[in-house]
């Protein structure tokens, strides 16, 4: 047993500081430490350059554009992102219709798609949830009626992030209502310029745009933009929402986030802005928060290490989602109570404050709203307890 | 990085597992919490037997020189066992101060005795009227011709009532000294209780206790160096032992999950009582990881050991405080009647929070240490 990377580990860890040191663009730095709302082009433009040194999609199988790299040294690289403040790709193209398009994909289906989507020359959204099916995904009613050689598509999903800006939508869509609610789904690849698609903003409590409404009417997809077999997509959902476990805990973000409260932590008490007593309150509540971001961060190494030997369910991997996200949720929280009623002041969405030292406080708010989602989405942290009872323990 | 044990670690985790599972199972223990002694001096010689008493000593002192991992391994298989036999008091505790602060004769002397399992140790540090866990003592040792004068009170010693020797802290002109004392020297005087865990504890007064010279442990004035250093490898043994505690635990709720029946079905089949059984495993794989955490930190270097030592006893402070709670509540009455284990495991858990440095103790440490992360 030991905690240590390998020298060939730290020679790597030492390779991925180098290229973000240099090729991380300082604008882009400052706009993530001061939490400023990234636009597309932003994230289009960091992929570009990851894609460039083949770092886009290192996850995926090495044929696709992926890395041969470890589990240990894919969770290195997760982590020196995110300590350098880089941007995450979009983990739509990333992380969910990449892996499952290498997976399910027909030969057709990865010519054209794949390289796209690691460079983001396509944009993609995810029409998964609908007005009535959220944490009961498969009760989803949209459907895709066979006319010919296409489908036709109606309907609406909801809380689609950044439909605005997709070029294409993966989603699921009824073709069969006869029988079990999860049998007759079918997982579809959506051109979003076809006639019959409304895409609808949806203002979150943060201010921001990232939700939509996308309604379909009468909307003509070919028969070939099916992923995986008519019938069966709910496998094919399934295998994209588990298949992401190294980095779900973002336990990178965590350690950013933490080093930042840190940091205000310091200058706010050499400028007299914490009295002595909220000091001792802000060191006591960091000093907890560490605790639990290092047990958590071990547990996520516990992780990697049984996924180097072929991993497998297992009791550590399956919290990861749950209390990472808690770990998140917490950091806003402490940064919203440093800002105090300094930070009631909401900056407007796309026109951030200029000042970098000032600049935390009217993100603070905003960040604290936005974050509440990432223990309602891909599976809300109370579905996510019903799959470990059942799964895992036997409930 | 590498989480596997080794071969001859694996083999050490089989054996102290299977000791535990087949010869120490709740009846058996209880059965010894209802004898004068309070704890079973035949489960204590099987442990020396299989050669646990000798684990962390030196091979030249006649140990095995298991470290921190073999020591997690062990106390992990005890604490499900909720052994109250005295391998922490005596192996652990008084074992770490021999360790870090004996000189060789003096180990010559004790060891032997104590690997074989014939001569009981603890060590009398704790004083009412002193903050919790603070290395000063009120006892006093005061020299004279040929040796010191020890006066002062101990409480809460840990198997004091069994000890055969004693290591006793008292404040000299040069600081905190440690001292063997025999525990039937002229004196000393033990009044035994039984700790709510299960434990036996001692309060012990000394009254013009006349030791040798060369009873002293290591230098005058060494006692809270030598203290603090075997304190941070008991704390990683307790860790260790609570994460056992808690599996005990956790395995028992859920085995109660599935097999309790009301409103016709098995109470496990209800959301709310999952998600608290899924909460009780967080907690668990949480303290599991810190408990590696200890074990891996013991020979690091100082600064950052004792982060991560007062970190895992933060942690498990916390996570055994739930899973005991929810144990309990999960198992509705049968969790507070005294006839069934989870209870005692519960209380055991109780008492390894309030030993060598509560939560709140090792968060304030963190705290002066400036966090937990030395990096960020």
């Amino acid at each position: 047993m030991n905690l240590e990377f390998t020298a060939e580990e730290l020679a790597f860890r030492d390779e991925v500081r180098r290229f973000l040191e240099h090729e991380l663009p300082d604008d882009l730095r400052r706009k993530m430490i001061n939490r400023e709302h990234l636009g597309k082009a932003d994230v289009v433009r960091w992929q570009r350059i990851l894609n460039a040194r083949g770092w886009a999609v290192p996850h995926w199988p090495v044929e696709y554009g992926g890395q041969p790299w470890t589990p240990t040294q894919r969770y290195i690289f997760q982590e020196e992102m995110a300590l350098a403040h880089a941007p995450e790709g979009s983990p739509f193209n990333v992380n969910m219709i990449g892996p499952v398009l290498c997976r399910f994909g027909t030969p057709a289906q990865k010519d054209r798609f794949l390289a796209a989507t690691a460079n983001i020359d396509i944009w993609w959204c995810q029409g998964f949830s609908e007005p009535g099916a959220g944490s009961d995904l498969a009760s989803l009613k949209a459907t895709a009626v066979r006319d010919g050689d296409h489908y036709l598509l109606n309907g609406q999903k909801i809380w689609t992030t950044q439909a605005q800006h997709a070029d294409w939508m993966f989603g699921l869509f009824r073709t069969d209502g006869s029988g079990k609610k999860q049998q007759g789904i079918t997982f579809l690849l959506v051109d979003m310029t076809t006639p019959g698609i409304t895409v609808r903003p949806i203002e979150t409590i943060d201010g921001g745009h990232d939700a939509n409404e996308v309604f379909f009417d009468d909307v003509r997809v070919p028969l070939d933009n099916v992923v995986g077999e008519e019938g069966r997509g709910w496998d094919v959902a399934k295998h994209l929402l588990g298949s992401e476990r190294s980095g779900i805990a973002r336990i990178g973000l965590s350690k950013e986030r933490l080093s930042q409260l840190r940091d205000l932590e310091r200058r706010l008490s050499e400028d007299g802005t914490l009295a002595e007593d909220e000091q001792r309150r802000l060191a006591q509540a960091l000093a907890e928060v560490e605790v639990e971001l290092r047990a958590l961060e071990l547990t996520q190494l516990r992780v990697v290490a049984a996924d180097a030997h072929g991993g497998g369910a297992n009791a550590a991997a399956s919290i990861l989602k749950v209390k990472g996200t808690e770990m998140q949720q917490r950091m806003t929280e402490l940064v919203l109570e440093l800002a105090g009623p300094a930070g009631l002041a909401m900056p407007p969405h796309d026109h951030p404050e200029n000042d970098p030292d000032q600049g935390w406080i009217g993100a603070a708010a905003p960040f604290y709203f936005t974050m509440r989602k990432v223990s309602i989405f891909g599976g809300s942290n109370e579905i996510q307890k019903n799959i470990i009872a059942k799964t895992l323990l036997g409930l | 990085m590498d989480f596997d044990f080794s071969d001859e670690q694996k083999m050490l985790q089989e054996t102290v597992t299977r000791f535990v599972a087949d010869t120490y199972d709740f009846q058996k223990r209880e059965h010894a919490l209802k004898t004068e002694l309070g704890w079973s001096r035949e489960a204590y010689a099987s442990l020396a037997e299989l050669g646990l008493l000798a684990l962390p000593f030196a091979e030249e002192d006649g140990g095995f020189g298991g470290g921190g991992v073999e020591m997690m391994i062990v106390m992990e298989a005890l604490g499900r066992g909720l052994m109250v036999e005295p391998f922490f008091a005596t192996v652990v505790l008084a074992g770490g101060v021999l360790r870090h602060g004996a000189s060789s004769r003096q180990r010559q002397a004790i060891l032997p005795g104590l690997c074989a399992g014939e001569r009981i140790l603890a060590l009398a540090h704790g004083e009412r009227g002193l903050s919790r866990h603070v290395l000063a003592a009120r006892t006093t040792a005061t020299p004279k011709e040929g040796g010191w004068v020890l006066d002062g009170s101990k409480i809460a010693v840990i198997h004091g009532q069994s000890a055969d020797t004693l290591i006793v802290s008292a404040t000299t002109d040069r600081g905190l000294s440690l001292f063997l004392v025999d525990a039937r020297a002229d004196g000393v005087s033990v009044e035994g209780a039984r700790g709510y865990d299960g434990v036996p504890v001692a309060t012990i007064g000394l009254s013009n206790v006349v030791v040798d010279t060369d009873t002293l442990i290591g230098a005058e004035g060494d006692g809270a160096a030598i203290l603090e250093r075997a304190f941070e490898e008991a704390v990683a043994a307790l860790v260790a032992e609570a994460v056992g505690a808690m599996a005990e635990t956790f395995d028992l709720t859920i085995d109660y999950l599935k097999t309790r029946q009301q409103f016709g079905a098995a109470i496990g089949s209800f959301q709310a009582l999952q998600h608290r059984a899924v909460d009780m495993l967080m907690q668990l794989e949480l303290s599991r990881s810190m408990a590696i955490l200890a074990a891996l930190s013991l020979e690091i270097d100082e600064e950052q050991r004792s982060r991560n030592i007062s970190a895992a006893k933060a942690q498990i402070g916390k996570s055994g405080r739930i899973i005991g709670q929810e144990a309990v509540q999960l198992h509705g009455a049968i969790g507070i009647t005294a006839e069934y284990k989870v209870g005692h495991a519960f209380k055991r858990l109780t008492a390894i929070d309030a030993l060598l440095g509560d939560r709140a103790w090792h968060l304030a440490r963190l705290v002066e240490m400036r966090g937990l992360y030395a990096s960020v």
